[in-house]
């Protein structure tokens, strides 16, 4: 088994007597495009903070790529980061952040980051404050890209873009992950942006992960089920239920089985992405015991 | 790091340069004139007891527009470690963090601590090489001021470098209040992490501690010289009497020791008590001979404490050396603050 791109062992983050994230212990694989999915406050940033080394735990430990959180320049040239609002510098050029990149990253591609720009059809001499929304994200992806990262971590890149810029940083991200070895993981809190890109999803809701895997695995063992009214404990064993809800007639419930729910007075379904998300950030518990003993 | 930093601060280096080019040439163009009012005065040709010559010169000085010149230059030099602190010490590090740059400048291949480290030191020198070359300009345009205040004693323009007005806007000293302001301004840019709360505290505090130091320090780095002077020697301005007798006169001068600071006199008798009151004989009127003698004839003394005016330079590298330590104090604050970022928010 490689390197886990992030591991970690009962990690916490507390801001006075909050805890922003508490007891994650997880391992995400390398070379997978990850989804870092869960509602606003829900500890996205801090965890992202935490990997990037903007940040320090309170409690446990955090391994990037086999090595510490990013804080010296070795370290810090394999892991790229967008920060949320793709931060750029207002008054200095295009160009100036082309150089600053060069200035300060010893793997510096600078004709990934010249086509990139020319791509774009941003104007080097053009100050980065006057860019548009989408064009910053794009200026700001392409540090990130250009620094040539084993990994690439980007937090709410396209949180405050429009539909069309939003589209089209995704594409010029997964056009960067087609032509060469990198992982990415992006956190979102609308699972729509990132349902299409992601391999690998991790869940946080109220300061903790309360799911994480591949996410063909999260689809294959998760199933709608629809059938009379009945009580969640009808159902067969070995299924086990994360939501429900009842009408008078029916109940639907949202069941995770590693085998196929085979029971005639039932039909089983599907879910997609977004239905399953939701319903772990719904309050339920966290299932990857289960996950891991089948992996 | 080195080129980044350069580049965000090159529109200030331009400001600075323009100011220092405005100012070089205001220099040049308005000395010729202080310089004709000092040959008029006959100083280049005096050697020996110049006083009267040096007095005529500062009063025409200061009934010509050049008196108004040497007092902006004092309040240039005021200003410009306040405007360094304001405007390159607390945006240095609070406006990366206020427009969450700092980030993006943290992402790239260069530890945070080297880039604390090449921005406080590069922005830091620059600072002491604006305020340095701005205190040779207008010491220079003032030169002859201080030169004939030496030689005059007490004026009536109270120019003396020693003074607590004057001796912070020359020589040394600028390049060390410029140093604390502007790692004053950074260090409360570190630790509020917002621009305009952090200018706000600089600037309340640099003037705090403008006002403080000369009352409250300087006179006494270097412990003063006291001295003991028959009342002739002196030359007595108005007396400080309260509820509880005579504190001290206020003394203009010591025969003798042109330029020094006097710190606090008090007045002994003949077996050398300290004097509360004044012999009843001995009305304290306007500031004259008369009751000069009346003293004198009482046997009345003074002790007198000042700073004499060979100590300036002394005195100017103590309270450089104090900022430096300061400014120094508080960059390495800067420094820690934000390497701990690592571990705590």
């Amino acid at each position: 088994m490689s390197i886990p791109a992030v591991a970690t062992r009962g990690l916490g983050k507390r801001y006075g007597r909050h805890w922003a994230l508490s007891d994650c212990t997880l391992s995400i694989p390398a070379g997978l495009v990850v989804g870092l999915v869960g509602p606003n406050g829900a500890g996205k940033s801090t965890f992202i903070g935490l990997m990037t080394g903007m940040l320090g735990p309170t409690t446990g430990s955090i391994e990037v790529l086999g090595g510490p959180a990013p804080n010296s320049p070795e370290q810090l040239a394999r892991i790229g980061y967008v920060a949320q609002g793709t931060p750029i510098y207002g008054g200095l050029s295009v160009a100036d952040h082309l150089r600053f990149g060069a200035r300060t990253n010893p793997g510096w591609d600078a004709a990934l980051a010249a086509r990139r720009i020319q791509d774009l059809g941003l104007d080097l001499g053009q100050k980065a404050g006057k860019l548009s929304g989408g064009q910053q994200a794009q200026l700001a992806l392409t540090l990130g890209l250009a620094k040539r990262p084993e990994l690439l971590i980007l937090d709410e890149p396209i949180a405050s873009l429009d539909p069309l810029a939003r589209h089209e940083f995704l594409q010029s991200l997964m056009a960067a992950i087609a032509e060469r070895e990198l992982g990415i993981i992006m956190s979102s809190h609308l699972i729509g942006d990132l349902e299409h890109v992601c391999d690998y999803l991790v869940v946080l809701a109220g300061s903790r992960v309360v799911l994480d895997g591949p996410v063909a695995e999260l689809l294959a063992c998760h199933h709608l089920v629809t059938g009379r009214r009945r009580d969640g404990t009808s159902l067969p064993p070995g299924v086990q239920v994360i939501t429900q809800s009842h009408t008078d007639r029916q109940s639907t419930f949202l069941v995770y089985s590693t085998v196929p729910v085979i029971d005639a007075t039932l039909a089983a379904e599907p879910v997609d992405l977004e239905q399953l998300v939701l319903a772990y950030m719904g309050g339920a518990a966290r299932t990857t015991p289960a996950l891991e003993v089948q992996r | 790091m080195i080129w980044m930093t350069w580049r965000q601060f090159r529109p200030a280096a331009i400001a600075a340069s323009a100011t220092l080019v405005v100012l070089a040439a205001a220099v040049a163009a308005t000395r010729p004139t202080l310089l004709s009012l000092y040959t008029s005065a006959g100083l280049p040709a005096c050697h020996t007891a110049c006083a009267s010559d040096a007095s005529n010169f500062l009063g025409s000085v200061r009934s010509s527009y050049t008196g108004k010149i040497f007092w902006a230059g004092i309040g240039i030099m005021y200003l410009v470690p306040a405007v360094i602190g304001l405007f390159w010490g607390a945006p240095l590090i609070a406006r990366e963090i206020d427009s969450g740059t700092f980030r993006l400048a943290w992402s790239q291949s260069v530890t945070r601590a080297r880039w604390a480290t090449v921005k406080l030191t590069m922005i830091g020198g620059a600072t002491m090489l604006t305020a340095g070359l701005m205190s040779l300009l207008i010491g220079w345009w003032s030169s002859p001021l201080y030169q004939a205040a030496n030689q005059a004693g007490p004026n009536t323009f109270q120019i003396s470098r020693l003074s607590p007005t004057m001796f912070s806007t020359t020589g040394i000293v600028p390049l060390g209040y410029a140093a604390f302001a502007f790692t004053l301004g950074a260090a409360a840019g570190v630790l509020l992490r917002r621009t305009l709360p952090a200018m706000a505290v600089t600037l309340a505090v640099f003037a705090a501690i403008q006002v403080l130091v000369p009352m409250l320090v300087r006179p006494h780095v270097i412990p003063p010289v006291q001295t003991t002077h028959a009342v002739s020697a002196v030359q007595i301005g108005p007396a400080m009497i309260g509820a509880h007798g005579l504190y001290s006169l206020g003394l203009l001068g010591i025969s003798g020791h042109p330029g020094a600071l006097i710190l606090g006199n008090r007045l002994v008798g003949e077996a050398g008590q300290t004097l509360t009151r004044l012999p009843s004989a001995c009305d304290f009127g306007p500031p004259d001979s008369a009751f000069s003698s009346c003293l004198a004839r009482h046997g009345i003394r003074i002790v007198v404490s000042y700073q004499p005016a060979s100590r300036y330079w002394e005195l100017q590298s103590a309270e450089t050396g104090m900022y430096l330590l300061l400014a120094a104090g508080l960059g390495g604050l800067c420094y820690c603050a934000i390497r701990r970022r690592q571990r705590a928010a």
